[in-house]
């Protein structure tokens, strides 16, 4: 029980009884014909980190723009810790707001731009300097606090935003593509030390970003958005190994999909089978999905396995090629066969033996047999 | 203490300092930007717009020897009513008069031509500033600007120096052998045209540089890459490109340049006939203040076109970026 | 091939930039030139600097001048300050079309036009509300203001769009009202534009013969006036001298202001560098 316990606390979306923190009750935007955001809903808890993920123009960041108060909803309302934001002037909201370009006034130095939103509290000139100093403590920046913004490197005016938009204690963080503008060392550098200050102060976060790989490293939950609607709602895992649809399927990783039509529907199994992989497959799952009903079977590239000679069972789950392309990535090999048909089928082995005298176990134009568990693929209709 | 909380609850001491720097907070928290913008504004259509019905007004009168030497558009009788009195007779003499009707065609002859010369000038040293490296971009951009903050009027009457009978360009062409005697240059269409390109193409250029700057130059080589000539390129390329800097240059050359005063009057004397310079004798010498403004109108009908092309290439511009 | 382009543009840029400077190179030459005829060359002297500066009317007209221009440049940059915001920041309002046209029109509209059109409106306004009774300063300055304010509002235009609207999202996001967010982030970030657009609204009023010629009434004379009624007979030598001493101020400013604005780049450059460098 205490387990259980503690995942409800971890994960209070699962908590049917859990007050959420932000509430966007069918929210709308509308920029003349174009509609940006298109009637969403969601629910937010306090303490989450949660993720917008989203191809460019999808309409995430007009929506964490609406939560920050830049925008008003054309429909629909939103609410943060209970109160319902419709006009209230970005101002006056609870929420702070780290810019993608980062936005540190270019005329002020580190201490001032921090010490900006505290002024316009009007909280008194020592506890501003107390707080401003934990500030830049935290941040690794006291000793940049009289440079101007031009005089610091990219990473340490991230850093800064952050400390600006955290030090008049928001409920709400918003961040708009944090690492977007860091190099690739950095912004795996960065993603930790944002998740270890999420997790120390525990405020929630919202953010945006189009990067799948930091979405997935850094939330606890991710929206994938399209087109101004959410796609599927999700943890990471859940998002990665259950996705609803294609679009989300094919938005997150990479995955191989196999169109095909129900020809066996048990109560704890389905058979699919397929013509365009030419072939019969075995998924060890009930779903409540009628005979002939159209769907993909999608298997992710890393599911599956790569032999020379033929799998013991001859009846599901294996296709055979011929290997096409290798890239030898170090950690990983991709595989990428060709099956009989022309069907081009991804495959992903971690390199755990070092190739002899350098030369893959398998090879170009090598003839092999592709399998997975009955449990790896995911059935989807839509 | 109670009666005065009491009465500033109720708003009686509305005329208390205090109540009304409150309200004018209160105002300016809440229509801030109708207070900004109403002053710019409500200058632009007292000292912009309202004076151009006025001179509308005024090209419909009647000249008189009076002062103001026109009458009065509306007329009060003697039982209160109001009567308008429009006459066109003004227009009717600028149409009727083939000199208003040669010298408007002359203006336009003479800012088109320029307008061309100034593209032709302009357009190559735009592309060199360009290419230039950035130090020497910075520094050939101050010499663009340069004239311009000096006086035109000075920079015209520079030419009444060069252009004269004993002036350099004469020295020279007789030293060069190709005269023996000094040749008339001043108080011609020549004169005129050298001094409007000479003022005007810093206008053409900084436009041009303006748009230029913005061009991928890798376009260029990715052209060339592919195969084109240079000339192909400038032709399906770069022309192509920098099509709104010339419209822009252009109109900023081709609409002052109709309406201009001091060149032809300095330069061209009275054997150029210019637009601006009837208007301003018009006013100045025969004191017609209705014909004045009926040519006025007239010129500003000719140049409205361009001119609200200007403002969409100037909108473009600016919101484009 | 690269290279015969780069002679071609060489040329260009030289004759072109011969053709903008020998003028003014001989109007400096000739002020110097002993003979009361200008172009005829009868030895160095400065005596027609003598001559300009003992011209009680000259300094007149030039106090007359920079004093409107002072005034102008003040009230346009203020105008066209707000202006530019206004058409930037405020999104739509009514009568914005009107406004923006209004904004743009002086830039191209022929002097004669504006010029007369507010003579005109001076000549009505007193008519009907007796103000302004003498025509001079006042309406020179008004009539300033009002072309000049144009330039300003085109400047700040491109120096609000070019910024951005970030740094006022971040400021309101922060917590500051509207009005602090244009007296703490726009206005200062403004500043530079504000300044250019002061300069060039005094260098357009010092300028301005038409519009003055026309507005103006008995005595005020303003310099550009002065050189007008003096040049138009023909070449004279002191006004060779005024025009040295302008095109020598204007570029001993002009090549300042542009060292410490290229100074003040390199070094900011240098700032930016070092910091991305130490962040290895």
């Amino acid at each position: 029980m205490p387990a259980e316990n503690q995942e409800i606390q971890d994960q209070p979306w699962l908590d049917p009884d859990a007050e959420p923190f932000i509430q966007i009750k069918g929210v709308t935007k509308q920029f003349g014909d174009f509609v940006a955001v298109s009637s969403v809903d969601l629910e937010i808890f306090k303490g989450e980190l949660f993720c917008l993920l989203g191809g460019s123009g999808c309409g995430k960041s007009t929506l964490l723009r609406m939560l920050a108060g830049f925008e008003t909803p054309t429909a629909g309302s939103i609410f943060i810790d209970g109160v319902e934001m419709g006009e209230v002037p970005p101002y006056e909201r609870p929420v702070n707001m780290m810019f993608q370009s980062y936005a540190l006034f270019p005329h002020m130095d580190v201490e001032k731009n921090v010490a900006y939103g505290l002024k316009r509290d009007g909280i008194d000139k020592e506890e501003i300097r107390l707080r401003v100093a934990e500030m830049l403590e935290m941040v690794e920046l006291t000793d940049f606090r009289k440079r101007k913004p031009h005089q610091l490197s990219g990473g340490q005016r991230q850093r800064v935003a952050l400390a600006r938009a955290l030090v008049k204690q928001p409920k709400v963080l918003l961040l708009d593509e944090p690492l977007a503008a860091l190099d690739k060392r950095l912004r795996e550098r960065t993603q930790f030390e944002l998740m270890n200050i999420q997790d120390r102060l525990g405020v929630t976060f919202v953010v945006v970003t189009h990067d799948q790989e930091e979405a997935m490293t850094l939330s606890t939950r991710i929206a994938v958005m399209d087109v101004g609607k959410f796609v599927q709602i999700g943890t990471p895992t859940e998002i990665y190994e259950y996705p609803d649809n294609r679009m989300v399927a094919d938005f997150i990783g990479s995955i191989n999909m196999f169109e095909g039509r129900v020809t066996e529907n048990g109560a704890d199994h389905i058979r699919v089978r397929s013509a365009e992989a030419d072939s019969e497959f075995f998924i060890d799952r009930g779903l409540s999905i009628k005979e002939g009903t159209k769907v993909w079977v999608a298997v992710r590239p890393e599911k599956i396995r790569v032999s020379k000679s033929s799998p013991d069972n001859t009846d599901e789950n294996w296709l055979r090629g011929k290997v096409e392309e290798i890239g030898y990535l170090g950690s990983l090999s991709t595989y990428r066969v060709r099956l009989e048909n022309g069907k081009i089928v991804d495959v992903t082995v971690s390199n755990q033996i070092r190739p002899k005298d350098g030369r893959h176990v398998v090879y170009w134009e090598d003839e092999v047999y592709l399998n997975w568990d009955a449990g790896s693929p995911v059935v989807l209709t839509k | 203490m109670a009666p005065l909380t009491k009465a500033l609850d109720s708003g009686e001491g509305l005329g208390s300092y205090q109540q009304i720097l409150v309200r004018v907070q209160h105002l300016l928290q809440a229509k801030w930007k109708t207070v900004l913008v109403v002053l710019p504004f409500f200058w632009l259509l007292l000292f912009f717009l309202a004076p151009f019905f006025i001179i509308l007004k005024i090209s419909v009168a009647e000249p008189l020897i009076a002062s103001p030497p026109f009458s009065p558009l509306f007329e009060w009788t003697k039982d209160g009513a109001m009567t308008i009195r429009i006459i066109f007779d003004n227009y009717a003499y600028l149409w009727e008069d083939e000199l208003y009707a040669n010298t408007y065609i002359s203006s336009l002859k003479i800012s088109v031509i320029s307008t061309l010369l100034c593209l032709l000038i302009g357009y190559p040293m735009a592309y060199a500033i360009v290419r230039a490296s950035p130090t020497a971009k910075n520094i050939l951009l101050l010499m663009v600007i340069l004239p311009f903050w000096t006086s035109f009027l000075l920079r015209v009457y520079a030419w009444m120096g060069l252009l004269a009978d004993q002036g350099l360009i004469n020295d020279l062409l007789i030293w060069l052998g190709f005269i023996d005697s000094p040749v008339r240059l001043m108080y011609s269409h020549f004169a005129v045209y050298v001094g409007i390109v000479y003022t005007y193409v810093p206008f053409m250029i900084l436009p041009l540089y303006a748009n230029m700057e913005k061009l991928d130059l890798t376009l260029h080589e990715a052209a060339a890459d592919l195969g084109a000539k240079p000339a192909t390129t400038f032709l399906t390329v770069t022309l192509p490109m920098t099509w709104p800097g010339i419209a822009a240059g252009s109109l900023l050359v081709f609409i002052p340049a109709t309406g201009e005063f001091i060149i032809p009057d300095l330069l061209g004397g009275g054997n150029v006939s210019m637009i601006g310079r009837v208007l301003f004798n018009e006013f100045h010498a025969n004191h017609d203040w209705p014909v004045a403004s009926a040519v006025a109108i007239a010129l500003l009908i000719l140049l409205v076109v361009p001119m609200m092309l200007y403002q969409r290439v100037q909108a473009k511009e600016t919101e484009g970026s | 091939m690269q290279k015969k382009k780069s002679t071609f543009l060489l040329t260009v840029l030289c004759f072109g930039m011969a053709f903008l400077y020998i003028p003014m190179l001989m109007l400096i030459v000739y002020s110097f030139n002993y003979s009361k005829i200008v172009p005829v060359w009868g030895g160095f002297s400065t005596r027609w600097y003598t001559t300009l500066f003992e011209s009680e009317e000259v300094w007149d007209a030039l106090l007359l001048s920079i004093n409107i221009a002072v005034v102008n440049a003040t009230f346009a940059t203020l105008l066209g300050t707000l202006a530019g915001l206004a058409l930037v920041r405020f999104g739509r309002f009514r009568g914005r079309t009107l406004f923006g046209g209004m904004i743009t029109a002086p830039l191209v509209m022929p002097e004669v036009i504006t010029g007369l059109s507010l003579l005109m409106l001076f000549i009505t306004m007193k008519e009907f509300i007796g103000w302004p009774d003498k025509r001079g300063f006042t309406t020179i300055t008004i009539a300033h203001i009002t072309f000049s304010m144009a330039y300003v509002a085109i400047i700040i235009q491109s120096r609000l769009t070019g910024m951005g609207q970030d740094y006022e999202e971040a400021a309101l996001d922060l917590g500051a009202k509207p009005l602090r967010v244009l007296s703490d982030i726009t206005f200062p970030l403004l500043a530079p534009g504000m300044v250019s657009g002061w300069l060039l609204a005094f260098t357009l009023s010092l300028d301005d013969l038409v519009i003055a010629s026309f507005v103006t009434g008995p005595g005020a004379n303003t310099l550009p006036m002065l050189i007008y009624s003096r040049v138009r007979l023909g070449l004279r030598p002191d006004i060779n001298a005024l025009a040295t001493i302008i095109i020598v101020t204007v570029a001993v400013g002009v090549v300042i202001a542009g060292w410490l604005m290229f100074r003040q780049q390199k070094q900011k450059d240098r700032e930016i560098q070092m910091a991305a460098a130490a962040n290895k």
